[in-house]
């Protein structure tokens, strides 16, 4: 009985936060803010409803699996939330017009994708003087 | 109300709802990296439809379709960025060409 509460809060918050993850894709302004907020309510909503699964079967074999799923997910959905909006950044995607900043902006090679961080002035300098090395090119 | 029941009739169909809601912006999607994050999220979706179902019919050997769908997620999304940012660059190089031979 205690079982079947816990599914049902569990299964009912995971669904909740995977239908506000699938809201705020389709109404967020720009796709840097689409990939933010999918990733982390997505990967919450996942977690709670594979531990739903977890309790209802209450097998050592089926809970080990799931969270063989939830570790791989956890670690794998920020790395390609990453890939991807790296990716669409050097496609020259735009930001949404009520943006406050882009600090990226003047701070990495368009060519060999090389990031200087902004407290390395000297860097910084450099890249200014030197926007694009032909050296660079692969 | 058994717990299969409230499954079937509650937990789905909302997750049904919001694979239609990504679905939309995986038509509409303005950029490509939309698309990538969309099609990722269909199948992240999927998995735990793949969970629900293994509740509703008892079947726990669903779980493993569950984890190697959560590993072609990945390297699809991997993939996708990888060309895209090969694309681009190629783009660039095509231009700069361009821009010297004037």
């Amino acid at each position: 009985m205690l079982s079947d509460i816990l599914i049902i809060i569990l299964s009912s918050l995971g669904a909740l936060f995977i239908l506000l993850a699938a809201v705020g894709f389709v109404r967020m302004p720009d796709s840097y803010l689409r990939i933010s907020v999918t990733t982390k309510a997505v990967t919450l909503g996942i977690g709670l409803l594979l531990a739903s699964a977890a309790i209802y079967f209450n097998d050592l074999s089926v809970t080990s699996r799931v969270l063989a799923i939830i570790l791989f997910i956890v670690l794998t959905s920020p790395v390609g939330a990453h890939l991807i909006a790296r990716a669409s950044y050097f496609a020259g995607n735009k930001m949404w017009e009520k943006s406050v900043m882009d600090e990226l902006e003047g701070k990495y090679r368009p060519n060999s994708h090389k990031l200087s961080s902004g407290e390395d002035i000297e860097d910084v300098e450099k890249m200014k003087k030197e926007p694009d090395r032909e050296s660079d090119l692969i | 109300m058994t717990i299969e029941e409230y499954l079937y009739y509650i937990i789905l169909p909302i997750l049904a709802i919001s694979v239609l809601l990504v679905f939309c912006r995986f038509v509409l999607g303005p950029s490509i990296a939309d698309r990538v994050v969309a099609l990722d999220l269909l199948i992240t979706i999927g998995i735990t439809i793949i969970a629900v179902y293994s509740i509703v019919y008892d079947q726990s050997t669903f779980l493993d379709i569950a984890m190697i769908l959560g590993l072609i997620a990945f390297l699809s999304t991997v993939a996708f960025s990888y060309y895209l940012e090969k694309r681009n660059r190629k783009k660039r190089e095509k231009k700069k060409k361009e821009n010297n031979a004037e």
